[in-house]
């Protein structure tokens, strides 16, 4: 036999072993990857499962006047969330009032005023506002905006709706500086880069065409804004006004700082409060107790399912404008 | 012929005083901007000096600097990235290679925007139950874990974007010549993409670098310095955090200093990221 006709066997042989190993190494990465994938539901699970098995106890024993009740007294170990509820839901909403008309019209002005050469700068630095720490926010609010409206803005709101019943109350007591609305006015400078990139993403998902064919007939900048490209996003933009919410809802840190951590509602927007984030922040580690502790535990359930709930609507809804840009 | 005019007229008085009011929004987003960094660089700058960065936090009224904080900062920030990306990248690769068009796919990109933006302190409570408590007292490994569950939504995210963007044609030419799978995501779509998955790596590290929250219950705070990972870790956030809030002065000087540290490396971090991806995007 020549040597070629024994070797040939031998090379079929470490062909078929090198196939073998390729498809070896290629099930065991898939199936690595897939495991990754599959333990990013595992870590939401987890997250969900552990929230609720450490509030148990809490939830057990104050049953659901939990959510109704707002004592909160460590001493005597009685446990109710509606004033951290409250805090978290007033704060947020002024911070979204605030925050969505600024937010789309810089939205409008980046895709339609802004000259080209200063688009893409002006859109990073308010970009960069979203990077920044929630913590910078929170020791620049402490520090800077809350001496600032308990001198000069606050004490003239109040003389302001002094004599204005129904509105005195909302804008009543000493200026404390920091309470209700300066951790609405944090939080909407937080979210305000959110609603700003998101609703410039949609707003240049409308066709220019649409746009053009309104100019054509005459409209001004506002109109075509206004009647054609506000109607087409609407439901890109409702998304990231409710990933906004579902940040401002959950923000902690610069919260915080400026709430006042005051476990009492109040109608007055300058008065102390706090919200869930700010409350398990500021007592967590200090809790003495399991009660206590799991009266936190529950407190971030609550907002664990505020916000899950919130932002799957907000995914759900961009989805569907990502869908209907694909198509 | 009056009425047509002014109606004209109106309709251009509306539109004016809209676009002014589009133009002042901008502006006040940019002052803002300005404000805070104003605010940071007056008083974080005339607190910069050598003991900051060589010198461990002061007992309260006396003279120190970050040191143990920063470390504590950098040494959790590392742990986190290098347990956080590789599961990050990997899932990112399943959703974009092997099971791009599976139901698993649609599912973990859902669960994973809402881990995205998922508050943080819920992350700190979860780990807080999962290695906290077990455990019986905080440590730094514990901090690590939790910023690791902050880095992965970010890292699957940009890895399964970037990936999405490379050219089938060039899985093709690779599976062409013969070349397995996951020879061709290793050696052309991770290549293809390298920059671009990078870029999430990078905007990870600038989002763990600044949470506070994840940390506070577990890895706690130290006053001293402390490489025992099995020990509470200073940080640089918990740090100003606490510092900011206490009524002595040299404390209150020291937070904004580590203020404005945080967020030179926060902003340095991401304007770097975001000029790595602004290249691909003009060529």
């Amino acid at each position: 036999m020549s040597a070629v006709q024994e070797a040939l066997p031998a090379a079929r042989n470490s062909r078929d072993a090198t196939v073998r190993r390729f498809a070896l190494t290629d099930s065991i990465f898939h199936a690595t990857t897939r495991a990754a994938a599959i333990l990013v539901l595992v870590l939401l699970g987890g997250v969900a499962i552990s929230l609720f098995a450490g509030s148990w106890q809490a939830l057990s024993t104050f049953g659901f006047s939990f959510l109704t009740t707002q004592s909160w007294n460590p001493v005597t170990e009685k446990f109710g969330a509606l004033a951290p509820i409250y805090g978290t839901i007033i704060t947020s909403a002024i911070a979204i009032l605030i925050a969505v008309p600024l937010g789309i019209g810089i939205a409008i002005f980046l895709t339609e005023l802004c000259p080209r050469p200063l688009r893409r700068p002006i859109g990073m630095a308010v970009e960069l506002l979203a990077g920044i720490p929630s913590i910078i926010y929170g020791i620049w609010g402490l520090f800077v905006l809350a001496p600032f409206l308990q001198t000069t803005i606050q004490p003239f709101i109040i003389s302001v709706f002094h004599g204005i019943p129904g509105l005195n109350g909302l804008f009543a007591g000493p200026p404390y500086g920091i309470g209700l609305l300066t951790s609405a006015m944090i939080l909407a400078i937080m979210i305000l880069p959110f609603i700003t990139s998101i609703t410039k993403d949609v707003f240049d998902t409308v066709p220019s065409v649409l746009k053009e064919s309104a100019y054509g007939i005459g409209c001004t900048t506002w109109e075509v804004t206004r009647r054609v490209v506000i109607p087409y996003t609407r439901i890109g933009i409702m998304g990231g006004v409710m990933l906004a919410l579902g940040r401002a809802l959950g923000e902690t840190m610069a919260v915080t700082f400026v709430i006042g951590n005051a476990h009492r509602i109040s109608t007055s927007l300058f008065a102390p409060a706090t919200t869930i984030s700010a409350t398990i922040a500021n007592e967590f580690t200090e809790a003495v107790g399991d009660l206590y502790t799991s009266s936190l535990v529950a407190l971030g359930l609550i907002l664990f399912v505020i916000t899950f709930l919130i932002l799957a609507i907000a995914r759900y809804m961009l989805m569907r404008i990502d869908a209907r840009t694909g198509a | 012929m009056s009425t047509a005019a002014s109606l004209h007229q109106r309709r251009k008085r509306k539109n004016g005083v809209m676009m002014t009011l589009c133009v002042a929004a901008a502006g006040i987003g940019l002052a803002w901007l300005a404000l805070i960094l104003g605010a940071l660089l007056y008083k974080g700058l005339s607190g910069v000096n050598l003991a900051v960065f060589t010198e461990m936090t002061p007992p309260p009224g006396d003279a120190g600097g970050l040191l143990n904080a920063i470390y504590g900062s950098i040494v959790m920030t590392i742990i986190g990235i290098i347990v956080g990306t590789p599961i990050g990248v990997l899932a990112g690769t399943y959703m974009a290679e092997y099971g791009r068009f599976s139901k698993l796919t649609t599912v973990v990109r859902f669960i994973n925007d809402i881990l995205l933006s998922a508050p943080s302190i819920i992350i700190g409570l979860f780990v807080y139950e999962l290695m906290v408590r077990p455990m019986g007292h905080f440590s730094a490994i514990a901090g690590a874990v939790a910023l690791a569950i902050l880095v992965i939504p970010v890292v699957v995210r940009t890895t399964e974007d970037m990936l999405n963007l490379v050219p089938n044609a060039l899985r093709e030419a690779g599976t062409a010549i013969g070349a397995p799978r996951w020879v061709v995501i290793r050696s052309v779509a991770y290549r293809a993409a390298m920059s671009g998955i990078v870029t999430g790596i990078l905007l990870a590290i600038a989002r763990i670098s600044g949470e506070t929250a994840p940390l506070l219950f577990t890895a706690l705070n130290n006053q001293f310095w402390s490489s025992n990972l099995n020990a509470p870790m200073a940080s640089l956030p918990v740090t100003i955090f606490q510092f900011a809030l206490s009524p002595y002065e040299e404390w209150q000087q020291l937070a904004w200093t580590g203020a404005l540290i945080i967020t030179l490396t926060v902003l340095a971090l991401s304007i770097f990221a975001r000029s790595l991806t602004g290249r691909r995007e003009d060529k």
